[in-house]
């Protein structure tokens, strides 16, 4: 009976262990979000939204060209990204389908999906902005839609997978060629799946701060021209956290805030989505 | 009539194909092309400083222009291999405790607060690394950490120096934070590949749960397993924001765990726009070839565990 006795009290430690190890993690999540919101919230205000910088000590002043310089950078990325992960996914789930070469592409863009990010920045200050000589908006557009494209490129593959193949089967008897199959019946069937697919990527990139740094840079004025160097919100918050005044963390808790909301509630939202469409 | 239709269907199927397959080659042209980019811009560095004394020099003079990465390299090693410490048995028993213990009504919405740790952006986990963590590791944990094991012989030796929090340990919880969501979802898919009915048979004989666990889940998903740690460990190389704010910018090489240093990453974020001189940058683009290289290398290493585990 002793060992029996052993056996369980060494089951219930581990097990407790194990639960602890969740708390653990929970305990994190509650944490930074904890600290985040506490901190972020009660420094949001209108002001933020729509004055500029202001120099350090004035204590007014917002964030409005790093908003407005976010929205046209990660835009700028969508425009440039989205495309070509759903065509490049399209390829992988459907002419390519049964081939070895979709196949490697397909690995090789869950890798290039995970490439750390500040390479990606080397490698496009090296392209771009070395050849351009200056740095711009749009190279910073560019390094994010480089890590926007796998992301996105997965998602359509494995949407277009979950289509079921006697659909397109039926369009082809009715006579139909494969382009319009693709965009009109299986596009049409996987459109929540390819949607959340973009909002996805767009969580993905929103709050890369590492491959801006030496592509978009910064901005201390507003500014709206892509071929500048531009404020992003992800780079002004480095900037300002790692400044020594109050006023400036004070921003850069309520920038985070906002970055953090946005990306949170657009992970969620397309997970929920996702969960309730393909539940079974 | 007919086949002009035809024709333009043929035409307009082919254009289709080529642009969809244009798409996708992009990734193998980006991958190959970013590989030859870095390795033509660290070309200056190599003849300078040498394939492997670039690594091994700890030299880190902007001034005079001498390079050397051996700093930066086993700054990453030792934050990566500190997380990785931390961070593989939390998200091995998270992984657990999802597919084993908790309720099934829990389970998914534990899973996915898990999964929002690895939504939050690295930026936040570093500025709340300066603002919140730093302070706690210096005035109680470090302190603590010194009166406890640094009284040890040996083992004393990483705790020396004044606690201020902006240190490699402090760096290695953030970081492992960060890691714990990659794996415990790879560690808990793996769990779950599990066959039922085996486990349901070593229920039958009268083994514990622990039991179960231990010689039935974790035997069979191990593989799975040590994926999803090598997929952490590629992950973690490469973060930049979370660690540039908690590790100061020191190239020296400290023992001290309470000591500044950097990594790979921070030194490109840092250091990149400030790099004035033909040297300077190209032995940046070196060190971001390093970090390029011994990622892929990991991220494949993960993937072909996880192929592996999946058969």
């Amino acid at each position: 009976m002793t060992n029996l006795k052993k056996r369980k009290i060494t089951n219930i430690f581990f097990l407790t262990i194990s639960t602890l190890t969740a708390f653990l993690g929970l305990f994190w999540l509650v944490m930074i979000l904890g600290d985040l919101f506490i901190q972020g919230a009660s420094s949001i205000n209108w002001k933020l939204f729509v004055d500029d910088f202001a120099p350090p000590g004035f204590g007014d002043g917002g964030l409005r060209p790093a908003f407005v310089g976010q929205l046209i950078i990660v835009s700028t990325a969508f425009i440039i990204g989205i495309p070509i992960g759903l065509l490049g996914g399209t390829f992988i789930a459907e002419y390519g389908r049964n081939s070895k070469t979709a196949k490697l592409i397909s690995t090789l863009s869950d890798l290039a999906g995970s490439i750390p990010s500040i390479v990606v920045g080397t490698f496009i200050y090296a392209v771009i902005v070395r050849t351009t000589g200056h740095f711009s908006a749009f190279s910073g557009s560019l390094a994010l839609a480089l890590i926007m494209i796998p992301v996105m490129l997965k998602t359509t593959e494995n949407m277009l997978n979950l289509v079921p193949w006697q659909l397109r089967e039926a369009a082809f008897a009715l006579g139909a060629p494969y382009y319009k199959v693709i965009f009109q019946i299986v596009y049409k069937s996987a459109s929540v799946g390819l949607l959340t697919g973009a909002v996805l990527s767009v969580a993905r990139i929103a709050g890369e701060t590492a491959p801006l740094l030496f592509t978009s840079l910064n901005n201390t004025f507003f500014s709206l021209n892509i071929t500048k160097p531009m404020a992003s919100l992800t780079v002004t918050i480095y900037r300002y956290a790692m400044g020594p005044y109050n006023d400036w963390h004070k921003l850069a808790w309520a920038g985070s805030f906002v970055i953090t909301v946005f990306i949170l509630l657009a992970t969620l939202i397309s997970r929920f989505i996702v969960n309730r469409r393909y539940k079974n | 009539m007919k086949s002009a239709k035809n024709n333009s269907f043929e035409l307009k199927n082919k254009t289709t194909l080529y642009l969809t397959a244009a798409s996708a080659y992009i990734i193998p042209l980006i991958l190959i092309l970013m590989l030859a980019v870095l390795i033509y811009e660290s070309i200056p560095a190599l003849k300078k400083f040498g394939l492997i004394g670039f690594m091994i020099s700890t030299t880190w003079n902007p001034v005079k222009n001498v390079f050397g990465g051996a700093s930066a390299v086993y700054g990453t090693v030792v934050v990566t291999s500190l997380a990785l410490i931390f961070a593989a048995p939390t998200a091995v028993g998270i992984a657990v405790f999802i597919t084993q213990i908790c309720p099934k009504q829990l389970k998914s919405s534990f899973s996915t607060a898990i999964e929002l740790l690895a939504s939050i952006p690295s930026i936040i986990y570093g500025m709340w690394g300066l603002f919140v963590l730093a302070p706690i590791m210096s005035s109680h944990i470090e302190p603590f950490l010194q009166k406890t094991l640094g009284k040890l012989p040996f083992v004393g030796l990483v705790f020396k120096g004044t606690p201020i929090g902006i240190d490699l340990l402090t760096a290695s919880t953030i970081l492992s934070i960060m890691t714990i969501p990659f794996i415990a979802s790879v560690a808990r898919d793996s769990f779950e590949l599990t066959p039922k009915n085996l486990i349901e048979s070593a229920y039958g004989i009268g083994a514990t749960k622990w039991e179960v666990i231990k010689d039935i889940v974790l035997p069979y998903s191990k593989i799975g397993v040590y994926g999803g740690i090598i997929l952490g460990l590629g992950r973690a190389v490469g973060e930049t924001m979370a660690v540039a704010f908690v590790l100061g910018n020191n190239h020296k090489i400290v023992l001290s765990l309470f000591g500044t240093s950097s990594t790979i990453p921070t030194t490109l974020a840092n250091e990149f726009t400030e790099a004035d001189s033909d040297i300077y940058i190209s032995s940046l683009f070196y060190l971001a070839l390093i970090l390029f290289v011994s990622s892929f290398i990991l991220l494949s290493t993960a993937k072909y565990f996880s192929s592996r585990s999946k058969k």
